[in-house]
């Protein structure tokens, strides 16, 4: 039996917004590096850029939702202890992966493709996990 | 709660991994540096200036030297040129529009306007005046203004030239005049568009025929694209009457300064070379400027060191690239060069005087002061001699930053400080 209303587990609207809105702008960034590699363009490098800082922002709101959720539940383990270090690995990388594409040119190449990838499954994961709690959420 | 300590555990790491160890001597000077590998940090390092006022202090100058502040509350001076009667013309302004085209360009544009001044562009020349010879400068006086970030100056033949950064110009001169007689006349127009390396360095041929302009790379290392690098990192041979251009050596991603040795008629430049590849790569160079050679940028550097970040790669230039004649030292950003004259004593008899920026991008900061390269035979010969410091003073703080450095024949070195707004003179105790 648990005290705490189910609300408290689960992404509200706005939570889940901002976490599903982090799967486009990262595998926008990557879509733009595949670009940006194969035609030396370096407005596709641009692009990536302002999308992976897109994903910073709406990932990392999503993440703070996530954080203050896990703290006001009651068990701090399982699935939404998952999800949250899934978000927060998706954060961290992404952040490492903004100052990769901060390089000039073609510095940025190819880990920065790699991390994109790595970013965009995570984040894809962290959405999967967190939006199936959000299902899961008012059976418990 | 172990979640946070990871991401402080993490971000502390970041900004650990961006503090490479960078000691003072890694510096490689002189005509055959050796170059370390290439770096690559997630943070590039940054130490920006700290500005502070002058005060009553002064910048060191060698025993048996004086300087003095000739010109202060300027806006933003950066060359100068002395004209045959001994008056001093001062070109002050700011250009550049460049558009930010990362996040990163937002963020690193805050942080670099820290290290400078906070005047406006003054978009004109200044004329300063001694005309009892006693060292002050009594009269400053408005020569010119409306100018786009005027920043090279010659003349010849009884005519001023001023390197806009938009355009070439030029103004009717005759001697004693303190006053422009009217607007000026374009001779031609520059490369301009983005400007990411605005300022549009400036010669004249001893014969007053042809002028050399130096026009810098619009991005560091091509991160703006190759398109926008049509006409730029070159100095342009322009026809002093027709206004006729053309490429005169290429390569030279951002030469800042431009002078011609005297007898020889040969012309030299000082070349700021790229960044992020590490603190002691790639140094910034004095070199003598061989008509129709290559010298690298963005393929190459410092002959056939192959730069991974432009592509796509061009083997065959990187092969035709010659290497420059004289190492200054990365990040140094050196603004102004002049060769001396005997009148500045034995010493700095026969050399060129540098003036160094100061760098932004390195932990342990480098450049803030005016050296001077001793020649021989009319080549660079020895290590560069401390000829003006105390620009950044060891409490860290920046009082100055170094930009044109221009020769009185008379036996003087004209010192344009653009953070002090600021015009130092360096003489000789008699």
């Amino acid at each position: 039996m648990t005290t705490l209303p189910a609300y408290r587990h689960t992404p509200g609207p706005l939570h889940a917004t901002l976490l599903a809105g982090t799967v486009p702008l990262f595998l926008g960034a990557l879509i733009s590096d595949i670009a940006y590699g194969q035609t030396y363009q370096i407005q596709w490098a641009n692009f990536a850029s302002w999308l992976i800082a897109g994903a910073l922002v709406f990932c990392g709101f999503a993440l703070l939702f996530a954080l203050v959720n896990l703290l006001r539940a009651e068990h701090k383990v399982g699935r939404p202890a998952v999800y949250c270090l899934l978000l927060l690995a998706t954060w961290v990388l992404g952040l490492v992966n903004a100052f990769q594409h901060a390089k000039d040119a073609y510095a940025m190449m190819p880990t920065g493709l790699v991390l994109s990838v790595v970013v965009t499954v995570l984040s894809v994961v962290a959405t999967w996990v967190g939006l199936t709690n959000l299902r899961s959420g008012a059976a418990q | 709660m172990k979640a946070s300590n990871t991401l402080t555990l993490l971000s502390a790491a970041l900004l650990l991994s961006a503090c490479g160890g960078e000691g003072d001597n890694t510096q490689a000077r002189g005509p055959d540096p050796k170059l370390p590998e290439q770096q690559s940090s997630l943070l590039p390092s940054m130490k920006i200036a700290e500005p502070t006022p002058w005060g009553n202090e002064k910048p060191k100058v060698p025993d048996g030297y004086s300087v003095t502040a000739i010109a202060t509350d300027l806006a933003i001076p950066r060359q100068t040129l002395v004209l045959p009667n001994g008056d001093i013309l001062v070109a002050e302004g700011r250009g550049g529009s460049a558009a930010k085209l990362k996040p990163k360009d937002v963020i690193a544009s805050v942080i670099k306007a820290q290290g400078n001044t906070k005047v406006k562009s003054g978009n004109r020349i200044t004329l300063l005046r001694d005309a009892d010879g006693d060292g002050t400068y009594e009269l400053k006086t408005v020569f010119a203004d409306n100018l786009n970030a005027p920043y090279g100056l010659a003349f010849a033949d009884g005519k001023l030239y001023v390197a806009n950064q938009d355009a070439l110009v030029r103004f009717d001169y005759t001697d004693g005049q303190t006053k422009a007689s009217g607007a000026p006349v374009k001779v031609t127009d520059l490369p301009a568009q983005i400007n990411h390396h605005w300022t549009k360095s400036l010669a004249v041929s001893d014969d007053g025929r042809h002028l050399y302009v130096g026009i810098g790379s619009n991005s560091n290392i091509t991160e703006r694209g190759m398109e926008v690098e049509i006409d730029r990192a070159m100095v342009w041979q322009v026809d002093a009457t027709t206004g006729a251009h053309r490429p005169y050596a290429t390569g030279l991603r951002n030469p800042t300064a431009l002078t011609i040795q005297p007898d020889s008629g040969q012309l030299w430049t000082v070349v700021n070379e790229r960044d992020e590849l590490g603190p002691d790569l790639v140094p910034d160079y004095l070199t003598s400027v061989r008509e129709g050679a290559f010298y690298g940028w963005p393929y190459s550097y410092w002959g056939q060191n192959v730069d991974p970040r432009a592509q796509p790669q061009n083997p065959a230039k990187v092969a035709a690239a010659i290497k420059p004649d004289y190492s200054l030292g990365s990040h140094v950003a050196a603004l102004g060069v002049d060769f001396s004259t005997p009148a500045m004593g034995e010493q700095f008899a026969e050399g060129v005087f540098v003036g160094e920026h100061g760098s932004w991008n390195r932990d342990n900061p480098v450049g803030y002061k005016v050296i001077f390269v001793p020649f021989s035979h009319g080549k660079p010969a020895g290590q560069p001699i401390d000829f003006a410091t105390g620009f950044r003073g060891d409490d860290g703080k920046t009082r100055g930053r170094p930009v044109g450095v221009t020769v009185d024949p008379k036996g003087a070195l004209i010192i344009a400080d653009d953070l002090a707004n600021t015009i130092w003179r360096v003489t000789r105790n008699q």
